[in-house]
């Protein structure tokens, strides 16, 4: 009996060794260890043993059905290994194919800029508001201290679309409305942003532009005054033209500030060295600012003997040229595609 | 206005060492920019020389070949002049001379040596409008007693320097040498000289032989004069440099006195062919329609808003812009009537705007000193009498309404430092004010200032604190940042968050010009309103104000398209503008327009179609918070730029805020996408606070269901009538598959995947089973649809 055993055990162990895949495996398992099998067989016929040779030929036999499966399960072991090889082998890509994505958006870096400038001035407690495009004659000049017949007036040919109407020539607009607009005549602290449109189109100018304007305006016993709008501007400047970067202040002559300043600042191409751009001078113009014309505050509602502030504004579209080195204004305006698209990345602060 | 420093060293010393740049940015400082600063001829290595020996150049038929005389040496110049020839006293521009055009270098033309370049005026940097026929022609001719071997510069009085002062729309006063004067002196702390005024006067009182009439209230202030027996000739060199320098052709020495004077004092001076005029002299508005031929020969029409001078019969003068061809100073004129008036700047303007503007006109517009029109009267007939032999005629008539006055401001020093930030002490503000030549008087802590009326651009005690600011010099002033109670900053992100989306989405964001042409304003919309067109439009291109944001793009895309660029993906947040009833006003949209790729990479290339857009306008409505508020409906009226089968109007809240579709194939080839949503009417409905929901712990159990049935019938027709049904058990239900077929005709397929769910508890067969029957039921009974099993 024993040399049946170890003959079938010997031979499953012969057959597991010729199995070529899991499959066959599985057969031979069934076959080996099954129902049918010869070692099933053998333990089905343990009656016909001898009552004191049962226990032994039992434990034979269980010795060698642990044994097969123990062999099999090795065997399966290893087929599997083998198969999840090949399987992974084949489904091997090329990594370095181009991958699958949504195409890539990107925001207009006037845009850009306009978002960061907000978040300059947010920071310093300003509000971002917002005003129309299409204004009145009143808000865009003779509230602004321009009345009708004003020389500077010229200064800034105007789109106008009956005798009352036209588009903003600048953000300053926005001004009078703002001080309009409060009505307990608390202090103001206010930046607007937004498109502007003036007569004239060349390679440096756009018939449409934008501006940033800034306007505060305080109780005159909180001094403020021409010294903290440098300081402003300061601020502003350096934080988007880089810390290097100063600012000279030129009087100059605006019909809504009194005193009114022109502001260079360092070139942005040379560094104050002299350059084409900056016709050699080593500034740049950049900003027009000044402390608020009384006869504006006082056509909007603010008492003058009371309140005191100060206006600024620049033209965002050059400041954009520069952050991003855009070498013709033209650019900003094409829309091709592929300018574009350049700007599709978070920015470098 | 172009300053010359000999002409400003008459009113107020200077270093003789100061550098024209120095000055300029010196002015600069005090707020008059500059565009130029340099010598009037900054030409180098000039020196006088004397043609010894002319021949012809062998091997040409027009050069010439030179022995120059330059003092220490004689050069050989090839020259081609025509009016070169021995013996004559010539400008020679040495080697390693600089003028404006070229470099002189040694050299061998045509095989002759070439050692230096005789030189024509403009050659040297003279503009020829200033020049004789003669200059203009060739080489320039010096004097028989010229100092061969000396500067030519100096010995022509060219050697001054000028710097073009851009002035700011206020400061009319520095329109003059005087005005700039007083600048100067105050920025150097000198003083200004007086001008010289005597003259004589012989005869009877003009007063009893001519008449000043003034009917317009356009006119403030008429000095008349008379100046008799001139003599027209050259004017004396120092005249016509200064002229020159000043950018002013000089003519004859009657005609440039008048100029100079202008110069000088900044007001403009008329003068008249005193035989021509008779004896009255009327200023008045013309009448419309008005005729009048001015000094360059051209018949004006007149209109009723125009000063006129006249003869007290017909127009001979607009006023202030250009005078007329009647009664200009001729090389026969013998007697000479002198105007010197005050117009009002803005009708001087509209008219010079309209006709032409110039030296005087200019002047006119940024107002006048009334005192200086007495001034400049007297200097132009001491003039006339010195450089012209004039006799003055005794007396002057005079129209006079305006006012001289000299303006008083009372300013404190607290005030001057509260608005600059500053420190500056009581002293040194009154020297600031005597350097300007301001009289102060102080009581108390007020200073009172008295401003010359040369200063009109000075009125409020601000005006007087830029003054002190300026010359105290604004650069000195430390910045600080305000000391104001903390406050929140505000800014409205919503732009910025769409934006964002829009980026993501793989949106390029554009940014395009709201003006268009008036025939794209009312397309891609049927919304009524009345265009917006611009009174005067740059181009026709750009005559009207856009409605919808969607030309603009389109004409992107074309442009995009024409530079090779297939696949466009773009928006854009802006303003389109309307006028209904008298009511004007903008809204902001969200624009966008996609074509070409979507998906890239290898095998998932996807085409933009509708349904990609319509994905776009989803994001951003459920991102913005309306998921659930809206639906897209086939447009009532026909939107004749889309494809009629592939448009939708976005509806939210019952509003429709907004259009999507593919632009008609008969506009656009290609497949192009567009999507426009009105911003402020979206925005305008209320979006709760974004809030958790619990999440459930049960399983969800996920049922299939196809149906067929008719072709017509919508998605959303179908989705409503499985809600309805299903109730709220139902978490979701998503088409996944629509099937048609020959087999199936005008049938379709529509196969649904439904997921249940429940808070409290796993729900079971004996729960969903129902409710799929009543589901099914529901589609038969309403859409007459049919299960597929």
């Amino acid at each position: 009996m024993k040399e049946k055993i170890e003959e079938i055990r010997k031979n499953a162990k012969d057959m597991i060794d010729e199995i070529v895949d899991l499959q066959e495996l599985q057969e031979l398992k069934v076959k080996l260890l099954g129902k049918k099998s010869e070692l099933s067989s053998l333990l089905k016929g343990l009656g016909a043993v001898a009552q004191e040779e049962r226990p032994k030929v039992g434990a034979w036999v269980n010795e060698a059905r642990k044994e097969i499966e123990e062999k099999i399960s090795e065997a399966e072991k290893i087929f599997k290994e083998k198969a999840m090889a090949a399987k992974l082998e084949s489904e091997k890509i090329d990594i370095t194919a181009p991958s699958t994505k949504i195409i890539r958006g990107s925001k207009h870096p006037i845009n850009r800029v306009i978002e960061e400038i907000q978040d300059i001035f947010v920071s310093m407690g300003y509000d971002v508001v917002d005003g129309p495009e299409l204004e009145t004659d009143e808000f865009c000049f003779e509230r602004l201290n321009l009345p009708q017949g004003h020389p500077a007036r010229d200064m800034q040919d105007s789109f106008y679309i009956t005798d009352e109407y036209l588009l903003r020539t600048q953000t300053s607009a926005v001004q009078a409305r703002t001080m309009l607009a409060n009505e307990e005549k608390s202090p103001i602290r206010m930046i607007c942003t937004g498109k502007t449109y003036r007569r004239e189109d060349d390679a440096t100018h756009s018939h449409q532009f934008n501006q940033v304007e800034g306007l505060v305006i305080d109780y005159k016993d909180r001094n403020t005054s021409l010294a903290d709008l440098k300081g402003t501007l300061e601020v502003f400047m350096k934080k988007m033209l880089g810390p290097n970067t100063e600012l000279r202040f030129r009087p100059s002559y605006f019909p809504f500030t009194e005193p009114s300043y022109e502001v260079d600042v360092t070139c942005f191409k040379c560094g104050g060295k002299g350059c084409p751009l900056c016709k050699k001078t080593g500034w740049i113009e950049l900003l027009g600012s000044g402390m608020v014309h009384p006869r504006v505050l006082e056509m909007n509602g603010y008492d003058p003997e009371k309140y005191s502030g100060f206006a600024f504004g620049t033209g965002i579209d050059r400041l954009a040229m520069f952050k991003y080195g855009i070498t013709d204004m033209r650019y900003l305006y094409a829309n091709d595609v592929r300018f574009l698209s350049q700007f599709d990345r978070q920015d470098k602060e | 206005m172009i300053l010359s420093k000999n002409f400003l060293k008459d009113y107020v010393d200077i270093d003789e060492n100061l550098d024209i740049k120095t000055l300029a940015e010196d002015l600069t400082r005090v707020g008059n920019e500059y565009d130029l600063a340099q010598k009037l001829i900054p030409a180098t290595k000039l020196i006088i020389g004397k043609v010894l020996e002319c021949v012809d150049h062998p091997d040409s038929d027009h050069l010439h070949c030179c022995k120059v005389d330059i003092g220490n040496e004689v050069l050989s110049i090839v020259c081609g002049a025509k009016n070169v020839r021995a013996g004559i006293k010539v400008i020679v521009a040495q080697a390693g001379a600089e003028l404006p055009e070229v470099t002189i270098k040694k050299g061998i033309i045509r095989g002759q040596e070439s050692n230096g370049m005789i030189c024509a005026l403009y050659e040297i940097g003279l503009d020829k409008k200033y020049l004789s026929e003669e200059d203009k022609n060739g080489i320039h001719i010096l004097p028989e007693n010229a100092p061969v071997g000396k500067d030519p510069i100096e010995y022509l009085k060219l050697d001054d320097e000028i710097i073009d002062i851009e002035l700011t729309a206020n400061r009319g006063d520095l329109l003059s040498m005087l005005g700039l004067a007083y600048e100067v002196g105050a920025i150097y702390d000198n003083p200004v000289k007086e001008l010289g005024l005597s003259h004589g006067e012989s005869g009877e009182d003009l007063n009893n032989s001519f008449n000043v009439k003034v009917n317009t209230e356009n006119c403030s202030l008429f000095i008349a004069r008379k100046a008799l027996n001139v003599t027209i000739k050259e004017s004396p060199d120092f005249i016509k440099n200064r002229l020159i320098a000043c950018g002013i052709r000089p003519i004859n020495n009657v005609v440039d006195i008048s100029n100079y004077v202008m110069i000088e004092c900044g007001q403009p001076l008329h003068f008249y062919d005193a035989d021509r005029l008779g004896d009255t002299i009327e200023t008045r508005m013309a009448a419309s329609g008005e005729k009048l031929t001015t000094l360059d020969g051209i018949e004006r029409t007149l209109e009723d808003t125009d000063i006129v001078i006249s003869d007290g019969k017909r127009a001979i003068g607009l006023a202030g812009v250009m005078g007329g061809l009647d009664t200009e100073i001729e090389e026969t004129t013998k007697n000479v009537l002198i105007e010197a008036a005050v117009f009002n700047s803005v009708r001087v303007r509209k008219t010079s705007k309209k006709i032409v503007r110039s030296e005087a006109s200019n002047r006119f517009e940024k107002g006048l000193d009334p005192n200086r029109t007495y001034m400049a009267m007297e200097r132009a007939v001491k003039l006339l009498e010195k450089y012209a032999d004039a006799t003055i005629q005794t007396g002057k008539v005079v129209y006079d309404v305006a006012n001289k006055e000299e303006k008083k401001i009372d300013i404190k020093v607290k005030d001057i430092n509260d608005l600059l930030g500053t420190d500056i002490s009581l002293d040194d503000t009154l020297n600031v004010f005597r350097r300007l030549a301001f009289k102060t008087e102080v009581n108390g802590d007020v200073i009172t200032v008295t401003v010359p009326t040369r200063r009109i651009d000075i009125s409020i005690k601000e005006d007087l604190i830029e003054e002190v600011g300026r010359i105290y010099g604004v650069n000195n002033i430390v910045g600080k940042l305000p000391v104001v109670p903390m406050k929140l900053g505000h800014v409205d992100k919503t732009d910025r968050e769409i934006r964002n989306k829009m980026i993501s989405l793989g949106l390029n964001e554009t940014l395009s010009y709201i003006l268009i042409n008036d025939k794209d304003v009312h397309k891609y919309t049927n919304d009524g309103f009345e265009e917006l067109r611009l009174l005067d439009p740059m181009t026709e291109e750009r005559n009207t104000l856009r409605y919808s944001l969607i030309p603009s793009l389109y004409k992107i895309y074309e442009y995009n398209k024409a530079h090779y660029t297939k696949d466009v993906c773009i928006y854009e947040i802006g303003k389109g503008f309307w006028k209904r009833e008298e009511e004007r006003g903008e809204d902001k949209k969200l624009c966008a327009l996609m074509t070409g790729e979507y998906y890239l990479g290898l095998d998932s290339k996807k085409q933009v179609d509708f349904y990609i857009i319509k994905g776009v306008a989803e994001e951003v409505l459920d991102y913005l918070g309306y998921g659930n508020r809206y639906s897209f409906v086939l447009p009532k009226q026909t939107l004749t730029e889309f494809h009629p089968g592939q448009v939708a109007e976005i509806n939210v809240n019952g509003e429709v805020v907004g259009v999507i579709g593919r632009i008609h194939p008969e506009i656009s080839k290609d497949a192009v996408y567009v999507l426009e949503i009105n911003l402020d009417k979206l925005l305008a409905k209320k979006v709760g606070k974004m809030k958790f929901k619990e999440i459930s712990i049960y399983p969800t159990v996920n049922k299939d269901i196809a149906v067929i049935l008719d072709k017509d019938i919508t998605s959303d027709e179908v989705s409503k009538v499985i809600k309805k049904a299903a109730g709220n058990l139902l978490v979701s239900s998503k088409l996944f598959d629509v099937y048609t077929s020959a087999i199936l005709g005008d049938k379709k397929s529509m196969a649904y995947s439904l997921t249940f769910g429940s808070n409290t508890k796993t729900l079971t067969d004996d729960e969903i089973n129902p409710i799929m029957e009543k589901i099914i039921e529901a589609l038969e009974k309403n859409l007459k649809a049919e299960l597929r099993k």
